[in-house]
């Protein structure tokens, strides 16, 4: 099992979530994240006008079972992609184990 | 039947004869008129509603999530604290009489507690209703909200680094020995400023130069943010800063209408030209920051609209329609330009623009107020517009005379505060935050 990590842009949210349910993938985690990163954001407050770094990002984290690791990664890339500098980033990592709390099962299956 | 007739023809008449004789007899002595009193009760809420929530939120919003319960609190404690300074001493000193050399600067004790005042005594002040009073208690609790809103404002500048002890004994030696001397200068009858002609209706020289000097001379001496990179930090909650805007500009109807005393034609003409100078001043710098940034902002369109209502404060009672425009725009340029540019350009950390606004905003409007004073509102005062450049000059007087008193006192103020109890939050304080450090609270939790 692999932990997918995606860090896209807000505005493609909606899209990314669409892409990954025509992809079958259903269950997954998500939250609002700033960061700082090579791009660059005009702010403007009273008047004074200055870069922020503040960059607003939203995150996913998905767990899945190998086998479907490729096809979650395409969908994600392809529904979040702008091609502009700020795109976002994933990662992807080892699990370990997975149990589900209701009945107690443990292993890939557990997932769905 | 006839005598019946005739018995209620006589007995009517001359039930009606005292009072056709009152009507006759217009009432010479100063009395207690209900309806000037009830607008005046009105009055004095909507400026109390000012300072909490109308300053708290406005300034609440454009500070950091992890210091907006300290300005709130700082808000508040003044309310508490001021009140009870002006009840106890204040209102006596600034309205009261002394006797001697001192009688123009300062007002003496006699009305300490309040003594003497009975609940039916009527307010020795008056506008334009020399006989149709308002009962003198009222006066003195309508001047109260002006007396706590005032330090208020200075809170501003020292946003975001202050410690909260050091914050309550300055503020309160502030009120003693700033605000009160001032207000007597000005508003007192025995004041030397107001025997020289000054022309301040609600507040101009006494609330916003006053303030907004003291925030200046506090922002530098306090020094810069530990964060302050030249530019503004961004609000952490744009709606407050914009319902405290909002709040500012309902509760001003009281701060400026209600400084007639009365609710008369001269009240609400002190009530149309608030409302034009706020709106002028609001749109115009929505303009500025549309031509800028070709994006008007919530923050600029509130700062304008307050910078409107700051200017017009002293003018309110003597300017006209044209004077609120005027005073509008101009006021909206100018303290653009300082908050966006020259703020910049010195390096000072006034962290909400409480020089750049009501500082200013008063100077504009306290100099203006002698150019734009029409007789067409009161007869007695006239500008330089019409004819009477000696208006300006007492105008021009009266501003430097404020700036330096309330610059100088508030700087001896800072020193003997900063030695004796400490003002500056030291590093760790004000990287944890002021809400945590000064008050053990958490504004907002992710938690139940």
């Amino acid at each position: 099992m692999k932990k997918i990590e995606a860090i896209i842009r807000r505005s493609k949210f909606e899209e990314v979530k669409e892409a990954l349910h025509d992809a079958d993938i259903q269950w997954f985690s998500y939250w609002d994240i700033t960061g700082a990163g090579k791009e660059r954001e005009d702010m403007v407050v009273r008047g004074q006008v200055f870069e922020s770094s503040y960059i607003q990002r939203r995150m996913l984290s998905i767990v899945v079972r190998d086998q479907n690791l490729e096809k979650t990664i395409k969908a994600i890339m392809d529904a979040s992609r702008t091609g502009e500098l700020g795109d976002g980033k994933i990662f992807v990592s080892d699990i370990e184990e997975t149990y589900r709390i209701r009945n107690g099962q443990k292993g890939a299956d557990s997932l769905y | 039947m006839k005598k019946g007739i005739i018995a209620t023809i006589v007995l009517t008449a001359v039930s009606i004869l005292p009072v056709a004789a009152q009507e006759v007899v217009a009432k010479k002595v100063p009395y207690i008129d209900f309806g000037n009193t009830a607008w005046i009760i009105v009055a004095t809420a909507l400026v109390m509603f000012m300072t909490i929530p109308g300053l708290a939120l406005f300034y609440g919003g454009l500070v950091r999530r992890k210091n907006v319960l300290n300005i709130l609190m700082q808000c508040f404690i003044i309310m508490a604290l001021i009140s009870i300074e002006w009840v106890v001493i204040g209102y006596s000193m600034s309205f009261g009489s002394s006797h001697g050399f001192l009688a123009p600067f300062i007002g003496g004790f006699d009305w300490a507690f309040l003594r003497g005042i009975g609940i039916n005594d009527v307010s020795p002040y008056f506008i334009s209703q020399e006989n149709a009073r308002i009962p003198h208690i009222l006066f003195i609790l309508f001047q109260c909200m002006f007396a706590v809103i005032t330090p208020a404002l200075i809170i501003g500048a020292f946003a975001e680094r202050i410690k909260f002890k050091g914050f309550v004994v300055f503020t309160l030696l502030w009120a003693l020995f700033v605000y009160n001397p001032i207000a007597h200068w000005v508003w007192s009858s025995d004041g030397w400023l107001f025997k020289l002609g000054t022309l301040d209706f609600a507040g101009g020289t006494v609330v916003h130069i006053n303030a907004g000097i003291a925030a200046l001379v506090m922002a530098v001496m306090l020094g810069k943010r530990k964060d302050y990179r030249g530019h503004a930090i961004p609000p952490h909650n744009i709606p407050f800063v914009v319902m405290g805007a909002a709040f500012l500009w309902f509760g001003w109807y009281g701060f400026n209408a209600g400084s007639a005393l009365a609710a008369d034609g001269l009240s609400v003409s002190a009530f149309l030209v608030t409302h034009i100078a706020a709106a002028t001043a609001a749109l115009t710098w929505a303009i500025i920051d549309w031509i800028i940034e070709r994006k008007s902002t919530l923050v600029g369109i509130s700062t304008g609209a307050v910078a409107g209502l700051v200017a017009i404060t002293p003018a309110a009672g003597f300017v006209d329609l044209t004077g609120a425009l005027v005073i509008g725009a101009v006021v909206s340029i100018v303290c653009f330009f300082m908050v966006a540019v020259v703020k910049q350009k010195f390096g000072y950390d006034d962290s909400l623009d409480a020089f750049g606004v009501h500082g200013i905003g008063g100077v504009i409007g306290a100099i203006l107020t002698g150019v734009f004073a029409t007789p067409a509102v009161q007869a007695a005062y006239s500008g330089a517009l019409y004819g009477n450049i000696h208006q300006l000059a007492i105008q021009l007087m009266a501003v430097s005379v404020t700036i330096v008193y309330s610059g100088g006192m508030t700087f001896v103020l800072y020193k003997v505060v900063e030695k004796f109890v400490g003002l500056r939050a030291d590093k760790q304080e004000e990287s944890v935050g002021l809400d945590e450090t000064m008050h053990n609270e958490i504004a907002y939790t992710t938690i139940d």
